[in-house]
């Protein structure tokens, strides 16, 4: 019945969806940003712990739909060991692919959300963790939310 | 099902049922959050426009003539759709959040001082709440709320003298709640604060079109209801009101059309309802809210009321047979189901129903409803809906269930 949706709902999504990877808190963690979802009151909580300028750890707590949760997970996989400035460039680039599915140059695994800008109202579920990387990232602690992004 | 009315030929007056979504037939099943329009309702609008547009109230060529006696019209007729004693009781909002606004502002602030109470309960829709905290806020007077008892969705009215204290000074609360699908005694609340002295408002948003509403049977002092809901456009409500509770209440917004004479430090206001309606109206949508009335009551609000808990009972029924769900509100068979199911599915989010029951062609909300309160007491952070009218069928009820069984597969696999 949902052959159609297998470009949103990827095997590798379905798989971090089920079974998160770094989904827990970092209680030593330098610093933490959450995103809020007010269309559906999902949360989470991003933790990285930096060193200088890297990222030597990121977790994440929350409750969210499959694609906010696969998203996360995905994320932490792969800021761990980058720069600031490499993480804000990703963030970058994973923004450009989940708004437009179009190619923004290698992003590994991340590359399974191209599929979601051709279901607007799931946009803003996978950029989420992307926007608490970037306020994290800031020092920020103050939610952010994916209210305006557009979709 | 119910034999006297042809509820599959009366799909032909609503052109938007008739299509394919994702190459699968339309089911649409978020009718809690708006209905369809019937064509007789898209043509009023339309003849409106066409032939009779005008400002109401002050002008005296004869369009305008045509259109206050259509927007005065639909006033008259707001009145018997709900059995208000009178038409000057019905005063055009904006919609249901409106009319509870327009109701704080103006009632609110002048009737609340530190100390009082304002009553709701746990179940109250974003608008029946966030209103009242801000002129709690305002005003000093502290929120109340009567209990829900659990998932089955009930108020908890066995401690109510508890909650009904003399501090109390309103009593606002949902007839039929939006998340949970429960109907809820509102007559016999209305009677127990009416003892004590303490105003009363339902918010009607779901139930104005779902079943026959008599206010005064009712006992209320204000009921609120959103037009776009009950077949009408959209951005069009009501608030009735008992005539001697809006006598003392102050304008809600000033401007033309409020004024009986206006000098430039001090006015005199007409009384209810133009008082509070300051500036030129929705014209168009009561005239739009006139036909869907009609619609509706050419059917009868009892037969759909009969059609809508028909349609529950079953989804409810399917739907419990299913592994690894959790239903929320009365149950099935209760009196006190109304027209809509929510419910959620382990380890699946309702966003994740959602975005898949749409690929099948159904349309259903996942989300908190805007009651985030409630959900957090449930201790969920959203469920999944479905919501019935009139123009749904039992095979529709049937190939939903169906979509969220193949759900329960998808994400098992
Ligand atoms: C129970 C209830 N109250 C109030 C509202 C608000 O109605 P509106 O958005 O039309 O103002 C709704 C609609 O979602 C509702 O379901």
């Amino acid at each position: 019945m949902f052959e159609d949706v297998n470009d949103l709902y990827q095997q590798v999504i379905l798989d971090h969806c089920r079974h998160p990877r770094n989904f827990h808190e970092i209680p030593s963690c330098s610093v933490t940003a959450q995103g809020r979802n007010p269309v559906c009151g999902d949360q989470l909580k991003l933790f990285l712990t930096l060193k200088d300028d890297r990222i030597l750890d990121a977790a994440f707590v929350g409750s969210g739909c499959c694609i906010s949760k696969a998203s996360a997970s995905l994320l932490t996989e792969n800021v761990k060991g980058k720069t600031r400035q490499e993480a804000t460039a990703l963030f970058d680039q994973v923004r450009g692919l989940i708004t437009t599915g179009q190619d923004q140059g290698d992003v590994g695994k991340l590359a399974v959300f191209a599929g979601v800008h051709k279901y607007p109202a799931r946009v803003k579920c996978a950029i989420l963790a992307w926007h608490a990387l970037l306020e994290a990232l800031k020092g920020g602690s103050a939610p952010v939310t994916t209210e305006n992004e557009a979709s | 099902m119910n034999k006297t009315f042809d509820w599959e030929a009366c799909r032909r007056d609503f052109p938007i049922l008739d299509q394919t979504i994702h190459g699968k037939p339309l089911v649409y099943l978020d009718n809690a959050a708006t209905s369809q329009k019937p064509l007789s309702v898209i043509e009023a609008l339309v003849h409106y426009y066409k032939r009779d547009n005008a400002n109401v109230h002050r002008g005296i060529h004869e369009l305008s003539n045509r259109s206050t006696v259509a927007f005065e019209g639909a006033r008259a007729r707001v009145a018997r759709f709900i059995h208000a004693p009178h038409p000057d009781e019905i005063i055009f909002t904006r919609g249901t959040t409106e009319s509870i606004n327009l109701l704080a502002a103006t009632w609110g602030a002048t009737n609340l001082k530190p100390g009082d109470v304002i009553l709701l309960t746990e179940m109250e829709h974003h608008s029946n709440l966030v209103p009242w905290q801000m002129i709690a806020r305002r005003t000093g007077a502290r929120l109340a709320f009567i209990p829900v008892t659990g998932d089955d969705g009930m108020l908890d009215l066995s401690r109510l003298e508890d909650y009904l204290t003399p501090q109390v000074k309103l009593l606002s609360m949902v007839h039929i709640s939006n998340s949970l699908g429960t109907l809820n005694p509102v007559e016999e609340l209305c009677a127990r604060a009416r003892k004590m002295g303490v105003t009363t408002l339902v918010d009607g948003a779901q139930s104005a079109g779902h079943l026959p509403v008599d206010v005064q049977a009712l006992g209320c002092d204000f009921f609120a209801f959103s037009g776009h809901k009950i077949c009408g456009p959209t951005g069009i409500g009501v608030l009735w009101g008992r005539q001697e509770c809006l006598e003392g209440m102050p304008p809600y917004q000033g401007g033309g059309e409020m004024i009986l004479t206006a000098g430039y430090d001090r006015t005199e206001y007409k009384p209810a309802p133009h008082r509070f309606e300051a500036g030129t109206p929705d014209i168009s949508g009561p005239i739009g809210l006139h036909a869907a009335m009609d619609y509706l009551d050419a059917i009868g609000r009892d037969q759909i009321w009969k059609h809508d808990q028909e349609l529950a009972h079953h989804a409810w029924d399917q739907l419990s047979k299913l592994k690894d769900i959790r239903l929320f509100g009365p149950a099935g068979n209760s009196p006190f189901r109304a027209g809509l199911v929510s419910f959620l599915l382990k380890d699946v989010h309702a966003h994740d129903i959602v975005t898949l029951a749409d690929q099948a062609g159904v349309a259903l909300r996942g989300g908190h409803h805007c009651t985030q309160p409630l959900m957090h007491k449930l201790g969920v952070e959203s469920t999944a809906r479905a919501s019935f009218y009139f123009y749904n069928t039992r095979a529709e009820v049937d190939q939903f269930v169906d979509v969220i069984r193949e759900i329960q597969r998808f994400f098992g696999r």
